[in-house]
């Protein structure tokens, strides 16, 4: 990696260093020379094939390519000398006689590099005659709701199949005939949505002209005319930087984003690019409602507000102010969640404040913090790609991280990495396996310690890591001795052979990263889960150190956020304790209020107890438990019988249905604040348009509210929030806007000097000592009986998030994703008469849902899956209320279940 | 069991699609028929190069050639020759201009000046025998390789030899095999490049069909050399009979332990495959070939890195083509020096040229070099066929250039080749006389160049098609002023620009044809004329009624029904109606029919 020696050259005649390795394009563009090029994207593979950035290099007989010569000591490169400037334009020209697209009509009007460097070169494009139109009637994306190729536009520089090659992996798209006939297609010109393709829409993203388009942006505003909002993106945690391209009547077109800006390098997924459609919808919500005789009324913000304050406000007076409890939001802002649990802490007086953090990675918070002494991804996304060996347990990355899965690939294909996949079923990123194991659900623990028992009695435990830097070694050693693979082969029915060699690869590599998601946490054992992995790391000295570590990755954009700034029923901002006196006394004085030191209620016992008359007032911020809580008969029954419930949200969700009052807010495209991705990274959010009616921001109506309390709270913009944020919370504390307007700082960065911390627990781990911890292994709560002989597993698919209130929203997702099913193997299917998409009921003890099948040799035998997305069969009607005794997380993951056709 | 004669009859493609097989079966139920079956052993060879005067056929020991031979003739073939020792006259080759036969097929101009390296076994063995080429010192070569020589001397052998590239590049064999040995990666690959694009060329379809094993002892040997395991050939699937003898050739010398493992027991593995391409003409460069092996879209891609550095799988690589590697055993046998004794300063050895075109002698022919063109075409090739004056001839197929007829004197090597703006590329040489319009050869290359093109880069997709419009254009009668220099000018640019051999050689055809007949080129843009009565735009058909006596021949002739007249009264041809296509001109018994061109 480090054979990046100083090459001295000439450029134009000035002197020039670059590295071993470079190009000449790549080191013209350090220096600020200019160089045409169309076919490069520095994402790719270069391939030499625009030929426009010829360059002359002394000793060379013909011109060569800038983008694919390498550059050499003592190198002379001439740039523009009149040969090379007139045979860039005789290329331009000849571009332009297949290129028969009008800048007048064409959406890419003011980004397209052919009409920029054909004005540049000042060309005659009609130098060389015109060959006949193919005729661009039908091609691969007629049809298709995500986008248009046209070939009367297209160069042929073959970028949009290279990036579906080379970085997608999926090889979707592919050149069809030869010479002058070659166009951009598919195999056998199937449709796109018959192939590989992903809709990422990344070929739409490196194409240099006009010729890949989204289809909805058409027609509706010229690239020259858009005004661009860099921002994070609002899905899922990787925390991509997009561009939302905004036209004059306050709409997002386009969604691009910047080659070269951390984290995804101007990759994004389907929902990044094409999922925006639920920003402009007529259904977002415009004014306060409150319900009247059981019907929503629209209602003025002042009497929104006052109606809340009264009603909360009795019900403290009344029931203490532990009878109320608050639900912030991961899709929040970080600002808008420390504003939110500071109005429940203070105005209200309670630490009844959770998120749906709790449903998804409490175990990691509370599993990470016990061994390491913090609760977060140990390692930055891009050390993936170096890292000598992958671990991924209960991750169905390319699906749920989609730009994480790059890099994983990134590592697999062109970095050698051995990739280990434990997981269930057989999901996509196993293609990329070195080795799959394919785990009975909720058998982690065993599976792990039959891992460390074979690195133990091979030798292969990294002891002077484990004697410098980690205790109670002894005590897990005792658990896993006697854990021989054989014993685990019993329990997970993963051959004994597999663990070992999975064990072998995995204590060998030059530096082995895991990576879990909620496979890891979803179960009633999530937090030993958790430890479990990281006694496996320490085992092997695998954290600490770049491209190693236990890195969960976060599910919403801002979960970490929320976590980070005090979302939680037991800490404050920061991670720091309620039940610590002195910090309890740090945030009294702060905050000039007096707060409880009692730890407050999580999401799930929060509507247990409604049940049980402890909770009375319900107060939610972009949460839609309706659809996400598990058990919905349970969690419905406690919104319908909650004695006040107000809910503020961008629309009127499963959950708002039942509130009493309901706040429209701003969603992440229109407000400013930052999100922390799932690498601790604190980024900027920005405007970009204006909401919709009289939508206002959530940290606003959040100060109203706590101000008509009796608590006034007033802030003049996210950034005076964050500021505050940082003189609460150590981890924190250098971050302002300021610092982070071109690129986020991952914390924790103490000060204002500090360049945030790439890679956790370096020299030692943030509680001191890595702390092992025996993990003994124990079976899900439900098993299968005769009655539910199956067992049923929930999860994500790449297409859909999480309860859909956004993603079902975009014509390009519904059409490739338009409702639920249950994937059941084929052998079962088989045995039970069901066929491919035929309509069937699955049951457990809690309720019974209808959807449709999906038969298939993915899953294993006797399990059943379900995506939890659809509104319509929920999968969380059947999932299971039991509670992870440290973490409080469900056990999403493993339930008995029935299915039946119907 | 000896036989007192044995009838070498050609079984190369040419002669099989001219019935050599049929033939054989006649000949062997004559020689039954007069009981001669064990005095007289039929044998099939490959190729034997006199490719237009198939089925082609030498009785040894006597050295007598019979040619154009049908099944008719063999009943009297076998009766005269081998019952009665009367050779037939009549079936054998008569020189153009002269009547009396050439018997020996030793005396025969086409054979007589020829010197015989990488064809040396042709019309000599069985290629489906392996015994016959073991028999012509066959194997010997590797023998001597895997029992007395290390890599380094074989590949000293090779360099001393001279011996370079005759897939046109002309790149130092031992060089390359030297820079691949040294390369540290592993495992290394060995190809052969039997994927001959040229249309008019076949030398390396020829020498597989004819002596497979050549080639794969040859592979052997560089194999050893470089220290490959695994080798390829990658030959396209037009070639059907090729491929088949490969097969066999393969089989056979792996039965031998030849191929396979601890090879003569000396402790070398080395396997063959056959990969068969689908007739791309860019698969003949060696990354998109390398790209077809490994089941990818076959695009160039830029070097370096070469692919003695990162070829197959990312693999150091060594390509060679397949007359390359059919010298190698022959340099190992008689010496490297024996080798560089043939030939000229840069050029050692042999080339095989297939010579086709307006020439009276059309076939493959092997000649040292440094032989002047003046000889391949007139002593070899029997010149021009009626009479013709010779224009030009096409060198190094589609990518090369035209040499004029004041470069007779050319002595024919790698250098003095480019020197005249053409190249050997693939060995195929197009004759032309007068009656051939050098842009129409020009655009007809352009053509096929354009078709060819895999459509990776813009100067070569989009190059091509506006060079081929231009072409078009002006022989359609619509060139215009600057036209010329257009075409010079892109032709530059594309050579300059692409990355690919294909690229940056398909300009040659035209800017040689520009370079030695730029009066053709103006005569078509300014004067609208074809000198040469080729572009069919360009030209008309007239009847001059003084010299037409009403035969009708014409008219009944004319597939447009374009000629109108009564019998033994002057035809008139309607102009509105003719095609153009030249029937009545060539019917006419009594040069009637003028061809005229100009602006009509």
């Amino acid at each position: 990696m480090t054979n990046r020696t100083d090459i001295q050259l000439t450029i134009n005649g000035k002197q020039v260093s670059g590295t071993n390795g470079q190009t000449i394009l790549a080191l013209a563009q350090e220096h600020g020379i200019d160089i045409p090029n169309l076919c490069n994207d520095p994402r790719l593979i270069p391939s030499g094939s625009c030929r426009l950035c010829v360059v002359e290099v002394d000793g060379q007989k013909a011109p060569v390519t800038a983008c694919t010569f390498q550059i050499a000591p003592g190198m002379v490169v001439h740039t523009d000398t009149e040969e090379i400037l007139a045979l860039r334009k005789t290329i331009l020209e000849l571009l332009f006689s297949e290129h028969r697209g009008v800048c007048t009509t064409c959406d890419e009007n003011g980004n397209c590099l052919l009409q920029k460097y054909g004005y540049e070169y000042q060309i005659d494009d009609t130098a060389f005659a015109l060959p006949e139109s193919n005729d661009p009637i039908e091609n691969y994306t007629t049809g298709n709701e995500a986008m248009v190729y046209n070939s009367d536009k297209c160069i042929r520089c073959g970028r949009c199949i290279r990036i579906c090659q080379e970085v997608q992996m999926d090889s979707a798209l592919t050149f069809k005939e030869r010479a002058a006939q070659v166009e951009v297609s598919t195999a056998f010109d199937m449709p796109l949505n018959d192939t590989t393709c992903e809709l990422c829409g990344q070929c739409i993203s490196t194409c240099p002209t006009g010729a890949l388009y989204e289809r909805s942006a058409k027609g509706r505003g010229q690239c020259k005319d858009f005004k661009r909002t860099r921002t994070t993106c609002g899905y899922c945690g990787v925390g991509c930087q997009i561009d939302l391209n905004v036209n004059s009547k306050n709409e997002i077109v386009r969604v691009t984003s910047p080659v070269g800006v951390i984290p995804n390098d101007g990759n994004l997924c389907v929902k990044g690019r094409f999922g925006m459609d639920f920003v402009g919808s007529d259904k977002r919500l415009t004014a306060p409602l409150i319900k009247r005789n059981g019907k929503f009324e629209k209602a003025s913000w002042d009497e929104a507000l006052d109606t809340i304050a009264k009603k909360l406000g009795e019900i403290k007076a009344t029931h203490g102010p532990d009878s109320i409890g608050g639900l912030s939001s991961a899709k929040c802002t970080n600002e808008e969640n420390y504003v939110f649990q500071k109005m429940i802490r203070t105005a209200i007086g309670t630490n009844n404040v959770d998120h749906c953090a709790r449903l998804c990675h409490a175990s990691t918070v509370a599993g990470l913090a016990r061994a390491f002494g913090s609760g977060a991804m140990t390692n930055s996304i891009d050390e993936i790609r170096r890292a000598g060996c992958i671990f991924i347990i209960g991750s169905n990355t390319t699906e749920a991280h989609p730009v994480i899965g790059l890099a994983v690939k990134d590592a697999v294909v062109n970095n050698g990495a051995k990739l280990i996949v434990a997981d269930p079923r057989t999901i996509d990123i196993v293609r990329f396996a070195e080795l799959h194991m394919a785990q009975q659900p909720g058998t982690d623990v065993a599976l792990i310690n039959a891992m460390m028992h074979v690195i133990l009695t091979e030798n292969l435990a990294d002891m002077e890591f484990i004697k410098k830097r980690c205790e109670n070694f002894e005590a897990m050693e005792a658990i896993v001795k006697d854990f021989t693979p054989e014993m685990a082969e019993d329990v997970t029915t993963v051959s004994a052979d597999a663990i070992r060699q999975a064990a072998r690869i995995y204590a060998t590599a030059t530096s082995s990263s895991i990576i879990y998601s909620m496979g890891i946490t979803q179960h009633t054992t999530g937090t030993d889960n958790v430890l479990s992995l990281a006694n496996l790391a320490m085992l092997t000295g695998n954290v600490g150190k770049e491209s190693t570590g236990v890195n969960p990755l976060r599910g919403q954009n801002n979960v970490q956020g929320a976590c980070d700034l005090g979302a939680l029923p037991n800490v404050y901002p920061g991670y720091q304790s309620v039940e610590d006196e002195k910090i309890h006394e740090k945030f009294e004085k702060a905050w000039g209020a007096k707060l409880s030191n009692k730890m407050g209620l999580t999401v799930v016992e929060m509507m247990h107890a409604v049940e049980e008359g402890k909770l009375k007032g319900l107060y939610l911020m972009g949460e839609n438990p309706a659809l996400s809580d598990p058990n919905l008969n349970r969690t419905r029954k406690s919104l319908e019988d909650i004695e006040f419930l107000a809910v503020q949200d961008i629309f009127l969700t499963e959950t708002a249905e039942y509130a009493d009052v309901v706040l429209p807010t701003m969603c992440f495209a229109e407000k400013d604040g930052t999100f922390t991705n799932t690498e601790r990274r604190v980024q900027r959010v920005r405007k970009a348009i204006d909401g919709p009616g009289k939508s206002r921001d959530d940290w606003q109506i959040v100060c109203d509210l706590a101000t008509r309390l009796g608590f006034p709270m007033k802030y003049n913009n996210a950034s005076e929030i964050l500021d505050e944020i940082a003189s609460l919370s150590p981890i924190y504390g250098g971050i302002s806007f300021e610092r982070i307007n071109d690129v986020g700082l991952s914390w924790p960065c103490p000060d204002k000097n500090h360049p945030g911390t790439k890679y956790l627990h370096k020299d030692q781990f943030k509680r001191g000592l890595g702390k092992f911890h025996p993990v003994e292994f124990k079976p899900p709560v439900e098993k299968a009986d005769k009655t539910f002989p199956f067992l049923l597993s929930t999860g994500r698919q790449l297409y859909q998030f999480h309860t859909g209130t956004m993603t079902r929203k975009s014509p390009v997702i519904n059409q490739v994703s338009p409702t639920g099913y249950v994937e059941i193997h084929n052998e079962d299917a088989e045995r039970l008469g069901i066929v491919n998409g035929q309509k069937v009921s699955v049951a457990t003890r809690r309720g019974i849902v209808t959807t449709q099948a999906r038969v298939t040799t993915d899953i294993g035998k006797g399990w059943l899956f379900m995506p939890f997305h659809f509104s319509e069969g929920p999968a969380n009607m059947l999932t299971i209320d039991a509670l992870d005794p440290i973490a409080k997380i469900p056990e999403y993951k493993v339930c008995a279940a029935n299915i039946c056709s119907m | 069991m000896a036989y007192r004669t044995h009838l070498m009859i050609c079984t190369g493609t040419a002669c099989v699609s001219c019935g050599s097989f049929d033939i054989k079966k006649e000949l062997e139920q004559e020689i039954r028929k007069h009981g001669l079956e064990k005095e007289i052993l039929v044998v099939t060879t490959g190729c034997q190069g006199f490719c237009a005067q198939g089925p082609v056929m030498v009785v040894q020991p006597d050295e007598i050639f019979y040619q154009k031979l049908t099944s008719e003739d063999i009943p009297e073939l076998v009766e005269e020759h081998f019952l009665k020792g009367r050779p037939v006259k009549r079936l054998m080759f008569t020189p153009p201009g002269e009547e009396t036969p050439v018997p020996n097929i030793n005396e025969i101009g086409f054979f007589q000046k020829q010197r015989l390296i990488a064809l040396r076994n042709k019309g000599l063995i069985d290629p489906e025998k392996i015994d016959d080429y073991i028999g012509r010192d066959g194997y010997k070569a590797i023998a001597k390789v895997l029992s007395t020589m290390t890599s380094e001397d074989v590949i000293k052998e090779i360099k001393t030899s001279g011996l370079r590239g005759r897939g046109g590049g002309g790149f130092p064999t031992g060089l390359k095999w030297e820079i691949c040995s040294k390369s540290k990666d592993n495992p290394k690959y060995i190809i052969c490049n039997a994927d001959e694009g040229d249309p008019g060329a076949y030398m390396d379809r020829s020498i597989i069909e004819s002596d497979p094993h050549s080639v794969i002892e040859g592979m052997l040997i560089g194999a050893k050399a470089i220290g490959a395991h695994q080798g390829y050939v990658y030959i396209r699937s037009e070639y059907p009979l090729a491929i088949s003898r490969l097969e066999i050739a393969i089989r056979q010398a792996s039965e031998y332990g030849l191929l396979g493992n601890d090879i003569l027991g000396q402790g070398f593995d080395f396997n063959i495959e056959i990969k068969q391409g689908a007739g791309a003409f860019v698969c003949g460069e060696e990354t998109s070939l390398i790209h077809s092996i490994e089941g990818v879209s076959p695009e160039p891609r830029q070097r370096p890195p070469f692919p003695a550095q990162s070829g197959l799988w990312g693999k150091p690589t060594n390509i060679n083509n397949v007359e390359t590697w059919a010298n190698v055993p022959r340099i190992i046998i008689r010496g490297a020096e024996w080798f560089a004794s043939i030939g000229t300063e840069k050029s050692k050895g042999t080339k095989v040229f297939s010579l086709v075109g307006k020439i009276n002698n059309t076939g493959l022919v092997e000649v040292p070099m440094g032989i002047t063109l003046k000889e391949i075409i007139y002593d070899i090739g029997g010149g021009i066929p009626g009479g013709k004056a010779f224009k030009g001839v096409q060198i190094g197929g589609p990518s090369g250039g035209v040499v004029p007829s004041s470069s007779l004197d050319l002595p024919v090597d790698y250098e003095r080749l480019v020197e005249v703006g053409s190249m050997m590329g693939s060995g195929g040489m197009v004759v032309t006389d007068e009656d051939t319009c050098m842009v129409d050869i020009a655009r007809y290359f352009l053509e096929f160049t354009n078709d060819e093109s895999c459509g990776k880069c813009t100067s070569c997709r989009d190059g091509s098609a506006a060079m081929l419009e231009i072409l078009t254009r002006i022989s359609d009668g619509n060139g215009k002023e600057g036209d010329i220099e257009l075409l010079e000018e892109l032709g530059r640019a594309i050579k300059d620009a692409s990355q690919c051999g294909l690229g940056q050689t398909l300009p040659n055809p035209v800017l040689s044809t520009i370079a030695h007949f730029r009066d053709e080129y103006e005569a078509h843009i300014k004067e609208k004329k074809c000198p040469a009565h080729v572009c069919k735009p360009l030209i008309s058909y007239r009847i001059e009624s003084e010299k037409c006596t009403g035969c009708k021949l014409c008219s009944r002739k004319c597939p447009a029904n374009a000629i109108t007249g009564e019998v033994k009264e002057p035809h008139v041809i309607d102009q509105s109606q003719c095609i153009k296509c030249g029937i009545c001109y060539d019917v006419c018994k009594f040069n009637a029919v003028l061809v005229e061109t100009g602006k009509s």
